[in-house]
């Protein structure tokens, strides 16, 4: 199976990895042009004409969320999005925030369009050449401004040696002290998955996350968080994972050293308790 | 300004699930179900929208009959009306599904699409996308803020690691609405009252064109394999605790 890999600068190795996995011969394009969605779908569409191949591999990164499911409907297809595994034609993909996997099996005739999950492939130790791709034309509907950051962060997560992080599971705002007292005992720095911050409960700049900041602590505790993928992308650096939930099925579990499946208003001060009595 | 908002339903957060006896879908018969998060940030949004430029909402679901009380909650958040697609989702592609939801809503000719990024359940995060390609429509996804001009709309766009960045289209465009980018208000009793009288309209999903062909067959679904390294500590609150501290301190040396 012949396999295009349309890479960009994010995640670029890993999807050659993948590309060479796949089939073979494998080739690798960059689009030469700034990002828009209108742009990018015409410029991979001309692509992929021009290379003609049965599969076409992506990082999924945000770019990629943003086009080509575009691309992959232009070919009357649609995209095997946020694969974690691979044997062609079938792949591998989480379903229900990463409580099932599913095997999907590619239907129809190509080209087939698949996007792979960060960090599930290891970058190829040597990668596809990668060639820049000019296309022909580049009109777009959506004209894009500079990226930018909100103000400075005011707090880096990255420098943290131990992280107390908080999920859903808290349930209100109003119990935030079980887990602040905890982090205090710890002299750790509190931070928290998506839901809590977009709630308001925590400032944005403690969201740990594909979409806030990936640290990589010694100690990491997640309490009251599920581990859906887009934050476990953020903390899967850390050398110690500690998970307390109630839900055993509960993904974070997969990727912790340490586990406890009970209520974390009950066993979160009970922790406290412990940490505190082995000090002086 | 018309704003079409689609919303799907899916299995509570949260509910323990089972696959089903064929392996390829889930057991739905004890489930309760909800408004997909995503998409009740979309539909918040349509609301604000309309309250600040004027126009109506039209909430627009695919599912079977159960799909009827998610368009109702809408409704009773203040939609003007609801159009129902009686079809099932689990057994349609994102290309199949986006084509029903297509269909339904050329005839409105919709200024504005909103619909959530991805869903809990699929999560293939592609049909806002696909609709937009479909229709013929400019869009974005992944929008943390959206502001309405003479014929187009800007939009804030979330990037990785905390970027972002401003995008501006014409209308009438389809726009994929990230979590949190409002506060999600809660029906009023009033507004269950008015949601009654309002209308939702149903179709078929056979009434609206032939399908295209499905581009994907599910094999099977089942719950990951359990990670080996992981110890689970157990006994009461009290004894994990102290286990996990004893753990800590002498076997992973980090406190």
């Amino acid at each position: 199976m012949s396999v295009l890999a349309i890479v960009e600068q994010r995640m670029s190795g890993e999807v050659l990895a993948a590309a060479q996995q796949f089939g073979s011969p494998v080739s690798a394009y960059s689009i030469d042009l700034p990002y828009t969605a209108d742009a990018y779908t015409a410029a991979a569409e001309e692509l992929i004409r021009k290379v003609n191949p049965a599969l076409v591999v992506f990082g999924h990164t945000y770019q990629t969320r943003d086009y080509a499911p575009r691309v992959a409907a232009r070919f009357g297809t649609v995209l095997i999005s946020d694969v974690i595994a691979a044997k062609p034609p079938v792949f591998t993909r989480q379903m229900f925030q990463g409580k099932f996997n599913a095997d999907v099996r590619l239907a129809g005739g190509g080209p087939h369009f698949v996007s792979i999950q960060a960090g599930a492939w290891r970058a190829a130790a040597a990668p596809a050449a990668v060639e820049k791709f000019a296309p022909s034309s580049a009109t777009s509907r959506q004209v894009a401004e500079p990226p930018f950051r909100e103000s400075a962060r005011a707090v880096d997560l990255g420098a943290a040696d131990i992280i107390v992080s908080v999920g859903r599971g808290i349930k209100e705002k109003e119990n935030l002290p079980v887990v602040e007292s905890l982090a205090q005992a710890l002299g750790a720095e509190l931070a928290a998955s998506r839901p809590i911050c977009d709630a308001g409960w925590l400032p944005m700049d403690r969201q740990v996350g594909s979409s806030g900041q990936t640290v990589s602590p010694k100690l990491y505790i997640a309490v009251g968080i599920s581990g859906a993928i887009q934050h476990l992308v953020g903390m899967k650096g850390a050398k110690t994972v500690v998970a307390i939930n109630k839900d055993p099925d509960a993904p974070i579990f997969e990727l912790a050293n340490y586990g406890i499946v009970g209520d974390l208003f009950e066993v979160v001060p009970a922790l406290v308790e412990e940490i505190k009595k082995g000090k002086p | 300004m018309k704003i079409a908002v689609a919303i799907k339903q899916v299995p509570l957060r949260d509910h323990p699930l089972r696959v089903h006896s064929a392996g390829t879908w889930i057991e739905e018969g004890n489930l309760s179900f909800e408004i997909n998060e995503p998409d009740a940030y979309a539909l918040e949004e349509a609301l604000q929208l309309r309250e600040k430029h004027g126009g109506e909402v039209i909430a627009i679901s695919l599912g079977p009959a159960r799909v009827s009380q998610a368009l109702r909650e809408a409704l009773a958040k203040g939609a003007d009306r609801g159009i129902h697609i009686h079809g099932d989702p689990a057994t349609l592609d994102t290309l199949q599904a986006a084509h029903l939801l297509a269909n339904a809503l050329k005839p409105e000719a919709p200024d504005l699409i909103l619909t959530g990024l991805q869903s809990d359940d699929f999560g293939y995060g592609q049909t806002g996308v696909v609709l937009a390609e479909l229709m013929g429509l400019p869009h974005s996804t992944i929008i943390m803020q959206v502001e309405i001009e003479p014929g187009k709309v800007r939009v804030k766009r979330e990037l990785e690691d905390g970027w972002f960045q401003h995008i501006e289209m014409p209308l009438p465009a389809v726009l994929t609405i990230q979590s949190g980018l409002n506060k999600l208000r809660y029906a009023t009793l009033m507004g269950i009252k008015k949601a009654k009288t309002r209308e939702i309209k149903s179709v078929h999903a056979s009434e609206l064109g032939a399908l295209p062909p499905a581009s994907l067959t599910i094999d099977k679904i089942y719950a990951p394999e359990k990670g080996k390294q992981g110890q689970i500590l157990d006994g009461d609150a009290k004894a994990a605790a102290a286990k996990l501290v004893e753990k800590l301190r002498f076997e992973a040396r980090v406190l």
